[in-house]
């Protein structure tokens, strides 16, 4: 099996969670998918480091994670807040803006 | 031409297994993300996901990244999607009903694309240097590599993510910080209130349940002087269940027919 393959599971996740990020309503849900998108990209980051035998793609996916969690944190905190003021967890209903 | 292969080398017949084994189990699990209703069940397979992510860095000899893939992701951010999916209500699901006409086929086929640009160009792509591995950089154990290069080369970003962490958490801790606008109404309060009504029906405190030989006093309404029943007797709670027993049995019998 080609290492290669795993650059292909990579991108094939990364372009499933930007199918659910479009399609899914549920704001929750849209924030797993753009975890499973940095999750994708992590999964190229190691394959990468494997494949020019060094250990800096495993670095920068470390850093990949700290930022994912940071950002986790502050867009839970979001939702939170934002269903505290609309009683909705859904990302249309957020669309005050628009009208 | 195309030509489907990178040429970056082969892996051990176990890592292809393994591979063939959970990549297909994980892409399931993705798309089964997109497809399922509740968010719990897309929460509980976005797990299942990050865990084989985990298997294939163990299996790419980052055994670190392996484990905090499996600490953070599915130990800790995990977590707080269920902990945040608790909060908002464990049966949010999803509206069906499109607030932009046709979003999903057009949602669709661009990733479709979007996805066969990504493989074909790693279809494409060549790589001109043989693959060695990483035996010689994990040669003294993979974190003892990792934090070489993260405390030498990538100090500085080391620190500044330090410093993003802090800001996260903090800015985590005001966004959830409330005001509240007033304070619980005490006995005092509520007190207060009663005699500010314009009627003074009230003013003595509500009638209590009434309490019967034969039921259970909590769910029967007492009964006024007047002999009728009280509503307000019953507690809210049991009134919003509709768990009330009709006390027109104990009532007593009106003046009139009492004089017939």
């Amino acid at each position: 099996m080609a290492v290669a393959n795993y650059l292909y599971l990579s991108a094939i996740l990364f372009t499933i969670g930007a199918i659910g990020v479009v399609v899914r309503r549920n704001s929750i849900v849209v924030f797993m998918c753009i975890e499973l998108m940095l999750n994708a990209a992590n999964l190229a980051f190691v394959t990468f480091a494997r494949i020019n035998s060094n250990l800096e793609g495993q670095v920068v996916a470390f850093f990949t994670m700290v930022v994912a969690a940071c950002e986790v944190v502050v867009g839970l905190a979001i939702i939170v807040t934002i269903y505290r003021s609309r009683r909705s967890a859904s990302v249309d209903d957020a669309s005050l803006l628009k009208r | 031409m195309i030509n489907f292969a990178l040429d970056v080398g082969t892996t051990a017949t176990p890592e292809s297994y393994l591979f063939y084994f959970l990549a297909p189990l994980s892409v399931l699990a993705a798309l089964g993300m997109l497809l399922v209703k509740k968010a719990v069940h897309s929460a509980l397979l976005l797990a299942w996901v990050m865990i084989s992510l985990a298997i294939f860095y163990i299996a790419q000899e980052a055994l670190f990244l392996g484990i905090v893939q499996i600490v953070v992701y599915t130990g800790a951010v995990m977590m707080l999607f269920l902990f945040i999916l608790m909060l908002v209500g464990i049966d949010t699901s999803d509206s069906l009903e499109e607030n932009i006409p046709r979003l999903r086929p057009i949602a669709i086929v661009a990733a479709v694309g979007f996805g066969g640009l990504l493989v074909s160009l790693i279809g494409r792509a060549t790589f001109n240097r043989p693959i060695t591995g990483l035996a010689a950089a994990n040669a003294e154990g993979n974190a003892f590599g990792i934090a070489v290069q993260l405390f030498t080369r990538y100090v500085f970003a080391f620190e500044v993510v330090s410093a993003l962490l802090i800001t996260a958490a903090i800015g985590a801790m005001v966004l959830g910080h409330s005001q509240k606008s007033k304070s619980n109404n005490s006995q005092r309060d509520l007190s207060i209130a009663r005699f500010r009504e314009d009627n003074l029906k009230d003013a003595a405190g509500l009638p209590s349940a009434g309490v019967y030989a034969l039921h259970n006093a909590v769910d029967v309404p007492a009964l006024l002087p007047t002999g009728q029943a009280a509503p307000t007797s019953i507690s809210k709670v049991l009134q919003a269940r509709g768990d009330i027993i009709e006390s027109t049995t104990f009532e007593m019998k009106k003046a009139e027919e009492e004089e017939k």
